[in-house]
């Protein structure tokens, strides 16, 4: 592995912003943190806690157009895709990142999503401080060792690198020759990486991850999702704010010549009433609870069926600040399941 | 766009297709026949279905309501929202988009060489018709035929000529009733199930093919275990909110199912741990 100082790290990070790839990079919303297009080397701060929303909207944007259509009846695909780096992804949002590349890619293949994915660069980063609501420990994804183009951990005096393909090799190149890592280098990175494999866990859940389909075979009728939803808005906050939800809806909008429109998908949440209501009325999710059931059976055992058994929330705790009557915290549901129905 | 997508299809893109006939059926129902412009068939099995895209308004998901042994497809579209409205305002002739077919149909060889009966409550016949003209058009390799109809009344009766051919055929027994009885009808009155004891083949034996509005299920499964019909041999086809019909979008789910993509016709006997199903 190689090592990059400050210095050098912020000449390299302003020659990737004066190239002609998209630079999207964390930096201060506030009091708060945002992915956002970098303009200066300096507002990248990859000191950050959590951002607000997961880098998902560079993957699969909050709307994008599908076709375009001439009135009168040609559909033509539009792809937008160009090359973009996200600067300071942390593990838990990278391993959501992983999976929706799964799941858009398996069956049947997602051309738009997958064109504008390849185009990506990510260059991951080591947790610098846990957030308020983090619980990444708990679902082990605090540290990954694969699934990025680049990993970086700060060590106090600069970062050490994990280049780990030929797009991040392309991507450092824009550095030039860098020295290797030294011992100590890598045992401080180890430092922080095992540091943050136990620190990450603001909600400790109560079990392995992997247990967490085998409890919900069991809970399907437990009143919890019941008590759980009395307070519920069916806001979505929770689904907007979640690195894996990606569920998204598609319409049609017509030009003011009424000859050419488009055709685009945009995000959409399953605890939103209508999510599953057909013409005629017929509402096949009408309870809130049952549309609160099915998300978290959704991220703990719908999904991890169809990417070999990962479960599909990553412990960010996003949700949980995002939830008003703060019903959404996926351990604390899941936590009480484990006092109520137990291990085997 | 990168080399290894631009050699994969889209998608989410349809294919122009065109209205060679239409014909309205009730007052909310429309009739159309439909062919793709470049003149492929569109291969579907009989219980899968498309997206029919009317450019400007959006897509809807139809079920295919002819066998793949016709020319072209047909469809029932009922007038029930903005693109149904918009495709009810398109004359022959006119071009719309074409996705699909999507789904799991009907196990037509596993089929074979049974006895059938189709339960198929009020616009749940327009699905269940493809597969009924399948069997029609092949009707050597089935056993015994029964379709039970119900619709909710008379003016709600669609396909109606081709019910009295039915009606007329020896070599298949087609019973109807309606939810509410009116002058011109001489026939039963009452729901669907109520035709259920008028079955002349053994049940227990036969395999029952199911399709109607939501409400229905559930008592058609209450008589169809009655009459000890094994779950293996009951085929439910279930609609849902189907929007991508690619299985990605995620509102056709009910619980870990797309139903676009392992449905819409599923065996009751593989919808134990799917409690969302019925």
């Amino acid at each position: 592995m190689k090592k990059i100082s400050q210095e050098a790290f912020a000449q390299w990070v302003t020659a990737l912003i004066a190239s002609d790839r998209q630079v999207v990079g964390v930096q201060a919303k506030d009091d708060r943190f945002a992915f956002g297009p970098l303009e200066r080397a300096a507002d990248l701060r990859l000191d950050y806690d959590v951002t607000i929303l997961p880098p998902k909207n560079y993957v699969l944007p909050p709307r994008e157009t599908l076709l375009t259509y001439e009135a009168g009846g040609t559909y033509d695909s539009v792809i937008e895709a160009g090359p973009l780096v996200l600067l300071g992804v942390h593990p838990y949002d990278l391993v959501a990142i992983n999976q929706m590349d799964e799941l858009f890619s398996q069956d049947q293949y997602d051309a738009h999503y997958m064109a504008r994915r390849k185009q990506i660069t990510i260059v991951a980063c080591d947790v610098a401080r846990p957030s308020k609501n983090v619980f990444a420990s708990s679902m082990g994804t605090a540290v990954v060792d694969k699934g990025y183009d680049m990993l970086i951990t700060d060590v106090g005096d600069g970062y050490v690198l994990d280049v780990a393909t030929d797009k991040g090799r392309k991507l450092i190149a824009l550095a030039g020759p860098l020295p290797d890592a030294t011992e100590e280098d890598l045992a401080r990175r180890q430092a922080v990486q095992d540091k943050n494999r136990k620190e990450l866990n603001r909600h400790p859940l109560e079990c392995k991850p992997s247990y967490l389909p085998k409890l919900l075979e069991r809970a399907y009728d437990h009143p919890i999702w019941e008590q759980k939803a009395q307070t519920c808005f069916s806001c979505g906050s929770c689904n907007l704010v979640c690195p894996t939800c990606y569920c998204f809806d598609v319409q049609d909008d017509v030009d003011w010549d009424l000859k050419k429109g488009r055709r685009w998908r945009a995000w959409d949440g399953c605890l939103l009433e209508n999510f599953a209501t057909v013409a005629g009325d017929h509402n096949f999710r009408k309870r809130r609870a049952d549309r609160f059931r099915h998300r978290l059976y959704r991220k703990a055992k719908y999904v991890p069926e169809k990417i070999d058994g990962q479960i599909a929330c990553v412990g960010c705790g996003r949700c949980v600040g995002a939830c008003i009557p703060d019903i959404a915290n996926p351990v604390a549901v899941y936590n009480a399941l484990l006092e109520d129905i137990g291990m085997d | 766009m990168c080399d290894c997508c631009s050699t994969q299809k889209d998608i989410y893109l349809p294919e122009p297709a065109t209205i060679r006939t239409r014909r309205p059926m009730t007052k909310l129902e429309m009739y159309y026949h439909v062919t793709l412009d470049s003149g492929r068939p569109l291969g579907h099995r009989p219980g899968q279905f498309v997206e029919v895209s009317v450019a400007g308004i959006g897509e809807a998901p139809i079920s295919i309501s002819s066998s793949p042994t016709q020319e072209g497809f047909e469809l029932v579209v009922r007038n029930a929202g903005n693109v149904t409205r918009a495709l009810h305002g398109l004359d022959e002739g006119a071009k719309i988009g074409i996705r699909g077919p999507f789904g799991k149909g009907y196990p037509v060889e596993d089929l074979s060489g049974k006895n059938l009966v189709f339960i198929c409550g009020g616009l749940g016949l327009a699905p269940q018709r493809s597969l009924i003209r399948y069997v029609l058009d092949h009707r050597d390799d089935y056993g015994e035929v029964e379709i039970l109809l119900g619709t909710k009344c008379f003016e709600d009766r669609f396909y109606t000529d081709e019910l009295e051919q039915w009606a007329q055929r020896e070599d298949i027994h087609f019973i109807e009733t309606l939810d509410v009885g009116c002058d011109q009808w001489g026939g039963c009155v009452g729901v669907v199930t109520t035709l259920i004891p008028q079955v002349q083949t053994d049940l227990s034996k036969a395999h029952v093919l199911v399709c109607g509005p939501p409400v229905m299920y559930k008592f058609v499964l209450m008589s169809l275990a009655e009459a000890k019909v094994p779950t293996e041999h009951i085929f439910l086809n279930l609609e849902r909110r189907m929007k991508c019909g690619v299985g990605k979008c995620g509102h056709c789910q009910m619980n870990d199912q797309y139903v676009c993509q392992t449905g819409p016709v599923y065996r009751y006997s593989e919808l134990g741990s799917v409690p969302e199903a019925i």
